[in-house]
């Protein structure tokens, strides 16, 4: 019988009464007396000089309240990096100047070159195209091996060249992993694209500036994934406003997938543009900016070799990658390529050498950061793509090739630099095979084949590390903030209870989980919890939610900050029974002394602690309210095994999934209806970058994929029937639920396994096709097939 | 969007006035239009809305051959072009429901995007293109992308499709915006067979006059064996090459011969 509460149960999302009857209160449904509206003039060219900006006509414009350009910005800093790498050699990475509007060049379509306020958005936009602009046309730098070649053109003038670092990890493996492989028995090699995606969102981006003149106050309404790094990045970095004259909200987020996490040049110019105008200044991101503004994800060229010795044992892993930074480094842009893609390599193989290389290259598109996996999808896909590479080439099967390989004892110390706590690829490996029927697939080939249609089978692993992170660890590796996580609980004098947490939810569903947990932990029933996210005013010194960390990091913080009320809970109810603390139990929202029938109830000892008539008070404080900081020990290491099924048409090239089955172990499981979302939603975008979405650029740097009529996102009938398990659960060691993050998991677990059962497919018709880039598209299959 | 005025006549006539002021623009659905404007890249004077003219709307069977109002939505061709199945089967697949709820038959010949469907049914048919001037068989009308035998100001009013013996649309769908990569619409009539095709040439919808003379000699998939259609005039993009394209021309003509049966 499966729990109806607390954890475990599967209660429906009750933020999804306000979201599907249209009362949700996004960041554009603000809005402020007297506010003004921004347009923002971007390049339309990708590199050039800016010569002059005339503005002159633009401000003759009735309704136009003022227009800004760089000059307006000299005292202020520009968008700062939260991220710095340490190259092979021991230096910094070249980290250029961000300015919140481009000075002297502009850098890529879409970068901000003016911006007009003016009493509507429509009076904005008129001024913004009689503005004058006088650019020189310089030829674009897109293509990021081009761009690392001597003679180049640059597209930071006062950097040495476009390479922002060149990363080796782990140095000092470098020449025993050349010898390994000089030495191999068989070596696989691979070369692809992970490729270059543009997240989104339904909700476009928006922020609202405003300032309270007689207080000196700001507030920033920004549709952030977590408010109190933007207020901590602008206050501090920027516009040099300490944290307690700054308020940072975001409300209902629709939608992040890691692009909303980073602090962009438009939050910062509406916070300085409101005390500038004296008057609340809005911007809303049209889709179209959306496409060319909000940071774009992956983007990697790499070169894969994997050594097995005789026996076909992995002995070594080296890589070489190419990684976009885009034109300027975004929040967390240089932690991608390494820290979060460099210390998967492992997979989820004990490969004892393995040597990873990754040249960061600027070039004039948007700036490229994280998108859901972030770093850990290009990981993933490129180790599983060789492993079933070298299982073809070696005649074997790529199951049990996996299954050889496999880590099975932890901790697991990976050659790295991550310790592995917990997990078994056996069991998940084992449940996929339950699921799959791989013994009826040649039937089902079979079939479609009768059909006229190819059939293919791909399988993968996937590990990936969650929960970020250790603050200490990640500081060592040149983060500039720290990863714990925060959560306040605030008990009511009648029995309710508010829990303001750092985490931050845009669509994960931390309003209804988040409850079960404590509902548990006291007894009480989930109603009568509330959480609260999203402000700084309200909610302690929080980080945020990205790579699948709020209930792991979050949602711990939370348990310690619970741990700590029913400790006090428990002396109030000792005192109020006259026993002694260590006997009091607390059950089912009842505290009684142990081996009797003597009981006081949660709310008698909650009213007690505000109403403190009969109360220790000269051993403890009246109230009942607890703060929290967690920071994790380590990361968590969700894993997976996935299997995809695919006909492919050959007449066309046209792939349709058949079947897309996912077997994971997210450790303990709060919310098991929850879960199945996030996987679902992971697949649907791991599925999208398989076979449709790809952001393209031309030579000249511009943005070929610039709207939904070339940008492929996947619709509801480009996706099957998902098959989802999660019943393989090994805890996280590590922190108070077990939990691991289920956030990402099917956005890195699925392109793999479609793009091996493409290859699979084509193989079945005689073609030697060893690999297929992504996007998948029709084109390409069918050149695949007829090359 | 800039301003505009804008002006829905009731009839024909005070529609046709009403276009002869400077850059005034008929709208039919909207559905290129309006989102061309919204982006800035059309600024018309006056928007002539043809949505509230009666005479201009609806679909009826006389005697072999199907009319359709100029206004008509796709929708409505979907539920009522039962005479001629293959062009409301067209219909029904064109966009999704709220483009077939807006979007109209005359809005889109008009318009002769290089990847619609209406003008490969048209040319296929052998329609006639009736304005408010003049009838245009379809074969003197599509004149490359974006371009017809229109003159300014004038409307399409309605279009006549005579019924084939058989027919059949077949479209393969580019990934991102649904319209026609390339799309197929063979109709066997009393006159021969027609094949014309969309989405693919760089000259917008066109007759593929080999195939026609196969198909004419026997009408079966296997009489289109061994032709292709010139990859070099066909449009290559990021979706798909010029030889892809000219590829699927055959595969469609193909699939849609068979299905017509």
């Amino acid at each position: 019988m499966p729990k109806d509460h607390g954890i475990g149960a599967s209660p429906k999302r009750r933020e999804d009464v306000r979201f599907l009857t249209g009362n949700g209160n996004y960041t554009d449904d603000i809005n402020m007396n007297g506010q003004a509206y921004v347009h923002f003039l971007r390049s339309d060219v990708a590199h050039g000089t800016i010569n002059s900006i005339d503005t002159a006509a633009a401000a003759a414009i009735p309704g136009v309240v003022k227009i800004f350009t760089s000059v307006d910005f000299e005292a202020v800093g520009g968008v700062p990096c939260g991220w710095e790498i340490t190259d092979r050699h021991g230096n910094a990475m070249q980290e250029p100047k961000h300015p919140i509007l481009a000075e002297g060049k502009v850098r890529y379509v879409g970068e901000m070159i003016a911006a007009v306020i003016a009493e509507t958005a429509e009076i904005a936009r008129d001024a913004a195209e009689v503005i004058e602009v006088d650019i020189s046309d310089l030829p674009a730098v897109v293509n990021m091996k081009a761009a690392v070649v001597d003679g180049s053109p640059k597209v930071h003038d006062d950097l040495t060249s476009n390479l922002c670092y060149d990363w080796g990890f782990v140095e000092e493996n470098r020449d025993a992993v050349d010898a390994a492989i000089k030495g191999a028995a068989h070596v696989t090699t691979l070369e692809l694209v992970n490729n270059r995606l543009i997240a989104n969102p339904m909700e476009p981006r928006v922020c609202i500036g405003d300032y309270d003149r007689p207080a000196g106050d700001h507030t920033l309404y920004t549709t952030s994934q977590n408010p109190h790094v933007i207020r901590l990045l602008m206050g501090a970095f920027v516009l040099g406003i300490p944290e307690h004259k700054l308020r940072v909200v975001s409300p209902d987020v629709g939608g992040g997938f890691g692009t909303k996490i980073f602090h962009y040049a438009e939050e910062a110019f509406c916070t300085f543009a409101a005390k500038a105008c004296n008057r609340p200044v809005k911007w809303t991101s049209s889709r179209s900016e959306a496409f060319m503004s909000d940071a774009h994800g992956r983007d990697h060229v790499t070169k894969i070799e994997l050594a097995l010795d005789a026996d076909n044992n992995f002995v070594a892993v080296r890589t070489d990658t190419h990684a976009n930074m885009g034109a300027y480094l975004s929040t967390f842009a240089p932690s991608v390529p390494t820290w979060l893609h460099g210390t998967l390599m492992a997979g989820n193989y004990k490969t004892p050498l393995i040597y990873i290389n990754v040249k960061a290259v600027f070039t004039n598109t948007v700036p490229v950061d994280a998108y859901r996996g972030a770093g850990r999808p290009e990981a993933s896909f490129q180790l599983e793509r060789v492993i079933d590479k070298a299982a073809h080439e070696l005649g074997v099967d790529p199951i049990a090739l996996r299954r050889q390989n496999f880590i099975t004892e932890f901790p697991y110390a990976t050659p790295v630099a991550v310790e592995y706590d917990t997990g078994d690829y056996h069991a998940t490996m084992d449940k996929l095979e339950e699921m799959a029927d791989f013994a009826g697939f040649d039937a089902r080939r079979a079939e479609s084949e009768k059909n006229g249609k190819l059939r293919g089978l791909g399988v993968n692993c996937y590990i990936e590390a969650c929960g970020i992170a250790p603050s200490n660890l990640v500081g060592q590796l040149g983060a500039r903030a720290g990863l714990y996580e925060s959560a306040t609980v605030r008990v009511n004098a009648t029995g309710g209870l508010v829990v303001m947490t750092g985490s931050h939810s845009h669509g994960q569903g931390h309003e209804t989980a988040f409850p079960q947990v404590i509902a548990e932990m006291i007894g009480i029933d989930e109603s009568m919890i509330e959480i609260v996210h999203g402000d700084t005013s309200t909610v302690p010194m929080g980080m945020g939610t990205y790579g699948s960390r709020s209930l792991a990091v979050g949602g711990s913080a939370m348990v310690r900050a619970t741990e700590k009320i029913i400790n006090k809970a428990k002396k109030i109810a000792a005192h109020l029974m006259e026993a002694s603390d260590a006997d009091i139990e607390l059950k089912d929202g009842t505290f009684s002394i142990a081996g009797t029938d003597k009981s006081v109830a949660w709310g008698d000892v909650t009213l007690a602690a505000y109403v403190p008539h009969n109360y220790p008070l000269e051993d403890i404080e009246p109230g009942l309210e607890e703060t929290a900081f967690y920071d994790p020990a380590n990361f968590t290491y969700p894993s997976g095994a996935y299997a995809c099924e695919v006909e492919v048409d050959p007449d066309t090239g046209k792939v349709t999934i058949q079947r897309m089955i996912a077997a994971d172990d997210f450790g303990n499981i709060v919310n098991p209806m929850i879960v199945d979302g996030q996987v679902h939603g992971g697949l649907a975008q791991g599925i999208g970058q398989a076979l449709l979405e790809g952001c393209v650029y031309d030579d000249d740097g511009q943005l070929l994929s610039g709207s939904y009529m070339d940008y492929a996102m996947p619709r509801a009938d480009d996706l099957p029937f998902y098959e989802v398990d999660h019943s393989c659960q090994t805890p996280c060691t590590h922190n108070p639920l077990g939990v691991k993050g289920c956030g990402e998991a099917g956005a890195i677990g699925s392109p793999p396994s479609v793009v091996n059962a493409v290859v699979n497919a084509l193989r079945s018709a005689g073609k030697d096709v060893t690999h297929v880039d992504m996007p998948l598209s029709p084109n390409r299959v069918w050149e695949a097939l007829n090359g | 969007m800039y301003e505009f005025e804008f002006e829905q006549p009731s009839s024909v006539a005070d529609a046709v006035a009403a276009l002869k002021a400077e850059d005034a623009l008929a709208l039919g659905g909207g559905q290129t239009l309006l989102a061309t404007m919204k982006q800035r890249l059309a600024a018309p004077s006056k928007l002539v809305s043809l949505s509230g003219i009666g005479e201009m709307k609806g679909v009826s069977n006389d005697g072999g051959a199907v009319s359709i109002g100029g206004a008509t939505t796709h929708a409505a061709v979907a539920a009522g072009a039962g005479a001629y199945p293959a062009l409301a089967d067209m219909a029904g697949h064109i966009g999704d429901p709220a483009v077939r709820n807006r979007g109209t038959i005359g809005g889109s010949l008009a318009n002769n995007d290089p990847s619609a469907d209406y003008p490969a049914a048209a040319l296929a048919s052998g329609a006639t293109i009736v304005t408010n001037a003049r009838e245009i068989a379809a074969d003197d009308f599509f004149q490359g992308m974006f371009t017809t035998a229109l003159d300014e100001g004038e409307i399409i009013t309605g279009v006549r499709f005579p019924v084939p013996e058989a027919a059949n649309y077949q479209k393969f769908l580019q990934p991102a915006s649904r319209f026609a990569l390339v799309g197929v619409f063979v109709a066997k009539t009393g006159d021969g067979v027609r094949v014309a095709v969309t989405g693919a040439s760089e000259e917008g919808v066109f007759r593929w006059s080999e195939a026609e003379a196969a198909l004419n000699g026997t009408f079966s998939a296997g009489a289109l064996e061994g032709l292709s259609v010139d990859a070099d005039s066909m449009i290559g993009d990021m979706h798909g090459s010029k030889a892809y394209r000219a590829h699927l021309v055959g595969v469609l003509t193909k699939r849609a011969v068979a299905a017509a049966g």
